[in-house]
């Protein structure tokens, strides 16, 4: 593809020029200088179609394609309102249709290596992709292999965890909803960090408030890998002991080490607990695609660490990563990862055209958990960059103690907005 | 963009800006951070409120009463809470531009 004179003056204004003379060396400008830079973004979730929105707006001479491999979008945000029977399926899962509109290019594929020093990404069709950034936004990996017998288990139906949203979702619905009056849902946090730290304990509302409806008389038992509730302490205490008293047992350093299946119990260092229905979560990393890339750079070479102005890697060039498969005192949600994916898309824009990435000051989260079918609580925290120390927390944000009716209807208006912000 | 804009945009940066464009970008950038929440292009769906076309003055002074709490407010007071006032006026003259 050639450059189209008009748009490039009409993008680039005057800095662009001094892109074709000095932004090629250190700026990965050799296929620039050949035509419109190539930005290749591996998932489709709320980081990776985001940030293909957004660097399309700012950046309209970049080819923007995105490798996914899913037909359709399902959110994780709202599936556990899918487990109370507040939403369905259908409530939650969206297409992809409208990304062509912005000029995005999607692949229905699979990526199964990166070759970093050539800037190509290899799929499972055979085909590959060359790039001058690419952009890595697979969410988690989830590692059923971490405890014993799982995958059997889920082989056999018999245990999901349903942290990525889809047919796991629906499976456990149905699981729920067989499951006799007087039941036992046994369900577990993993070990921090991990994708959506709010999200078990919303999950145990969720459940709690079908089973208060449907199943009064069932139990719900949260097996916490942590050593307390790892999010929004208050509200998850107050609306257990307000809406659903003596239906939840929370216990604490309770890591599942393994599932039996066929006798439907989870195993912990401590004791055999017998589940009707078992929803184990096991502890997660990076996603797969950012080992290709060797990207899974922490000390435990789990999470992929990156500087914070452009989210590029901070030991692989010319590859970003965004979302949960970031460390960073930036929390692991869905309406992060699109900030991640706005600052990133932002910087990338710079760093085609030779100039430094864009240091984007202020950044904010904010996460709503229902509490039950009529009430929410939310987490709103306000990070500041700081080029020592990244995104600095800043005071006076945090959790509300108790649920009520206009946060559910702010959190419902919450998702439609973001499911549009990044799809529509 | 007007220059007392620009010029306060400018302000909000930490290291010297080069050009027009990217204090334009930093702002869009800051902006965009909003609509994860208030919707594409600042047109919201449902209860929260849509930012696309509020006039300026009015934005800016609800953030600040929002910050000091002179205007009730859940969520908003904790994310005002971290924002300065010339983020509030640049964010303002883009809200305000959008359609």
């Amino acid at each position: 593809m050639t450059i189209n004179r008009r748009d490039f003056l009409k993008v680039s204004g005057a800095g662009a020029a001094s892109t074709l003379i000095t932004g090629c060396a250190s700026q990965g400008g050799a296929s620039a200088m050949k035509g419109n830079p190539k930005v290749v973004i591996v998932g489709a979730g709320f980081g990776g179609a985001t940030c293909a929105k957004y660097l399309r707006k700012w950046g309209p001479n970049i080819e923007v394609t995105i490798v996914e491999p899913n037909d359709n979008f399902v959110s994780c945000p709202i599936s556990n309102w899918v487990l109370a029977g507040m939403k369905s399926m259908n409530d939650i899962t969206h297409g992809y249709g409208n990304l062509s509109k912005h000029g995005i290019k999607m692949v229905k594929d699979y990526v199964v290596g990166v070759d970093t020093g050539k800037r190509e990404v290899k799929l499972k069709s055979g085909s590959s992709l060359s790039y001058d950034r690419l952009v890595l936004a697979p969410g988690v990996e989830v590692l059923t292999d971490s405890v014993g017998g799982y995958k059997e288990a889920e082989a056999a139906g018999k245990v999901v965890h349903a942290w990525k949203a889809g047919p796991q979702t629906a499976h456990l619905r149905k699981q729920l909803e067989a499951m006799p009056d007087g039941g036992v849902f046994v369900m577990s946090v993993p070990t921090a960090p991990y994708r959506c730290p709010p999200g078990p304990y919303e999950r145990a509302c969720m459940v709690a408030s079908y089973f208060k409806k449907a199943k009064p008389k069932s139990k719900i038992i949260l097996l916490d890998g942590n050593p307390d509730i790892a999010s929004k302490k208050g509200l998850f205490m107050w609306a257990w002991n307000t809406h659903y008293p003596g239906m939840i047992e929370y216990r604490a350093n309770n890591a599942p080490r393994a599932v039996d299946g066929n006798k439907m119990i989870v195993s912990t260092e401590f004791d055999d607990v017998k589940a009707d229905v078992m929803n184990v979560v096991p502890k997660q990393r990076a996603g797969e695609v950012c080992g290709m890339a060797g990207a899974r750079n922490d000390s435990a070479g789990v999470w992929c660490t990156v500087k914070l102005d452009s989210f590029e890697s901070t030991t692989v060039p010319n590859v970003h990563i965004i979302g949960d498969s970031v460390l960073s005192n930036l929390p692991k949600s869905g309406h992060m990862a699109t900030n991640h994916a706005k600052i990133a898309a932002a910087s990338i824009v710079e760093m085609l055209a030779g100039r430094p990435p864009i240091s984007v000051p202020v950044v904010a989260n904010t996460c709503y958990s229902a509490t039950s079918d009529t009430t929410a609580g939310y987490v709103a925290n306000v990070f500041r960059f700081d080029k020592e120390k990244g995104y600095v927390t800043q005071p006076d944000g945090g959790a509300t103690g108790q649920g009520d009716e206009i946060n559910l209807a702010y959190a419902e208006s919450w998702a439609q907005n973001i499911w549009a912000e990044a799809l529509s | 963009m007007h220059k007392k804009s620009i010029l306060l945009i400018a302000g909000l940066s930490f290291a010297a800006l080069g050009t027009a464009h990217a204090a334009d970008l930093r702002t869009q950038a800051i902006s965009a951070t909003c609509l994860s929440c208030h919707g594409p292009n600042g047109k919201s769906g449902g209860a929260i409120p849509s930012l696309a076309g509020l006039e300026k003055g009015y934005f800016v002074q609800a953030m600040k009463d929002f910050k000091s709490g002179a205007r009730p407010a859940s969520i908003m007071k904790k994310h005002a809470a971290g924002y300065t006032d010339a983020e509030f006026e640049a964010m303002g003259a883009y809200f305000a531009s959008l359609k």
